[in-house]
């Protein structure tokens, strides 16, 4: 029984965590919204102004903005979709009796270990390079012109980039999940007869959809936000072909130190953001429910 | 029951298992043998796999050339840094939360994890110039401070799973045999929840470890931990293979073996104690 003395203990256990995360999301997104709205360039000091919602038109109304949008979307589609469908094939796979199976899935886990920077770079130059890289080296090896894989795909390239980083994720919850579903059932669907798809369309399936939805949540958080594997494979370009809303809004910051016009870009990625978080907190909560 | 699968069907499914596994693998494979490669033989067409002249010299070569071992030290201090930081914060509310729920505690918890969804670019531009004007920018003190502050939910998240798990008559037992709340804590609590901690400390030093907007954004030269010392190999410089695996591989060796380690905390921890 929580007494009134534990009660008020309790609650100034909970407060430094909630106070700090408090701040963290108060202070710093007042102040983006403040800047958005001013014109401020960190090339020239002490000529803040006003300037309404210029800002927000002129991010509104760049092309490449709107090229940044569809990228961002296109790597998190491209990436989940690689990976659930990759994770569940995988985890249907290591879930199979077979010999040396800690091998494989220590193996298998390794790329999320990596840290994103190297996992780019080793990409970049030891893969994908069109002059020294394997895939040109197999190209070459079947009679094929080597392909610039960062520069006639960048934006391809990268999804191939961190759905590597994230295949592991998916694999590794979705075979623990797996691992969960009781082996009486898949033997008693079995001696009722029902066959292999059956049996993972009315059995497997829907025990993993809250894994899958797990999955996807998380992994749609981290895919909103790449930046590092584009910074140091493509730099956002050929142009901006390969330009997340991230990256965009890093470069008008740090790049043009266009205070103004970046924050306004981070507070359109702010409102995106939480449009996604809204759809998924749904989709999970029902699920986490069910 | 035990299921009766012929060998033959074992020994496809590990054929098929084996090969998925090592391609999967084949990238961190290619990087550590290329370490030990001079450098015309990294890019020697066709490639040598195993029977090249091995060396070491591009580990010595990274070392004096870059001092590698300062940004090891700066990721070693960033990401212990802010995983203990985090966990001194964390552990009286996740306790707090754990063994005296009030109404409100799903829907505080709900509320921090929600902070986890708002892009970091979203508040770049402030805390950048916050960090310029206090002169934070390229510390590992500010490095540490957004790590802890980042990582600080799913660090509550985690520790209120395990401490879930603890049964709390055994508190309200030496509640009535008079122990006192810092007592209860420091005699009972803590000794069950040691693995629960132990756990998340090493996901969120594998976290930390790997953070690579926050470390690319705010250090430099002083305090650039390994994720920002790689991206400068990203220059031409990045055209010297054996030394960029060497480096890639001493940058990812620690995490490698700490994360092969923990791989069913992994899944516990990332799901927020979803999936177990």
């Amino acid at each position: 029984m929580a007494t009134l003395h534990t009660r008020s203990a309790a609650r100034l256990m909970i407060a430094p965590s909630v106070l700090l995360l408090l701040a963290w999301m108060i202070v710093p997104l007042a102040m983006t919204i403040y800047f958005s709205l001013l014109r401020y360039n960190l090339l020239m000091p002490g000529m803040e102004e006003f300037a309404g919602l210029s800002n927000y038109t002129y991010f509104l109304t760049d092309p490449a903005f709107f090229q940044a949008i569809f990228n961002t979307l296109a790597i998190v589609l491209g990436v989940l979709f690689i990976t659930v469908v990759g994770g569940i094939g995988l985890a249907l796979l290591l879930d199979q009796p077979m010999f040396g199976q800690g091998i494989v899935r220590i193996l298998v886990i390794a790329p999320f270990l990596i840290m994103p920077t190297v996992a780019a770079l080793v990409w970049k130059n030891m893969f994908m390079n069109p002059v020294n890289g394997i895939f040109a080296w197999l190209a070459k090896l079947f009679g094929l012109q080597p392909f610039d894989f960062l520069a006639n795909a960048p934006l391809f390239s990268i999804i191939i980039i961190v759905a590597w980083q994230w295949l592991p994720f998916a694999t590794l919850i979705l075979l623990t999940a797996l691992q969960s579903l009781d082996e009486e059932q898949k033997e008693a669907a079995q001696m009722d007869g029902a066959g292999a798809s059956s049996r993972f369309i009315y059995l497997i399936l829907p025990h993993l959809s809250r894994a899958i939805t797990v999955v996807i949540l998380i992994q749609t958080i981290f895919l909103l936000s790449v930046f590092a594997e584009i910074l140091v494979t493509t730099n956002g370009g050929p142009g901006t072909q390969s330009t997340n809303l991230t990256f965009l809004v890093y470069a008008q910051a740090l790049l043009q130190f266009d205070v103004g016009g970046a924050s306004a870009g981070g507070i359109i990625a702010v409102i995106l953001a939480n449009i996604v978080a809204f759809f998924l907190m749904r989709m999970i909560g029902k699920t986490l429910e069910a | 029951m035990a299921r009766n699968v012929s060998t033959q069907r074992k020994l496809l499914t590990t054929a098929a298992a084996w090969t998925i596994g090592i391609l999967i693998f084949f990238p961190i494979l290619w990087t550590f043998l290329t370490s030990f490669k001079t450098e015309a033989q990294a890019i020697a067409s066709p490639p040598a796999f195993l029977f090249f002249d091995w060396t070491v010299e591009n580990y010595f070569e990274v070392q004096s050339r870059s001092d590698y071992f300062k940004h090891f030290m700066n990721s070693v201090v960033i990401s212990f840094g802010s995983t203990l930081l985090g966990l001194l914060i964390a552990i009286p509310s996740a306790w707090a939360m754990a063994f005296a729920p009030a109404k409100r505690t799903k829907d505080v918890l709900m509320w921090m994890l929600s902070t986890k969804m708002m892009p970091p670019v979203g508040v770049l531009v402030p805390l950048y110039l916050m960090f310029r004007n206090t002169g934070l920018l390229d510390t590992r003190t500010g490095l540490v401070m957004v790590l802890t502050l980042i990582n600080l939910p799913i660090i509550i998240w985690m520790l209120y799973t395990y401490f879930k798990e603890i049964p709390g008559e055994i508190l309200e037992a030496a509640r009535m045999d008079g122990a006192s709340l810092a007592k209860e804590i420091i005699y009972v609590l803590t000794p069950m929840a040691i693995p629960g901690i132990a756990s998340t400390l090493l996901l969120n030093v594998i976290l930390a470890w790997n953070e690579a907007f926050w470390t690319l954004n705010l250090s430099a030269a002083r305090a650039a931990p390994l994720t920002a010392f790689i991206a400068s190999y990203s220059s031409p410089e990045g055209l010297f293979y054996a030394k960029l695996s060497a480096a890639s591989t001493m940058a990812i060796a620690p995490i490698l073996i700490l994360g092969w380690f923990s791989q069913k905390q992994l899944v516990r921890g990332l799901t927020f104690g979803a999936v177990k």
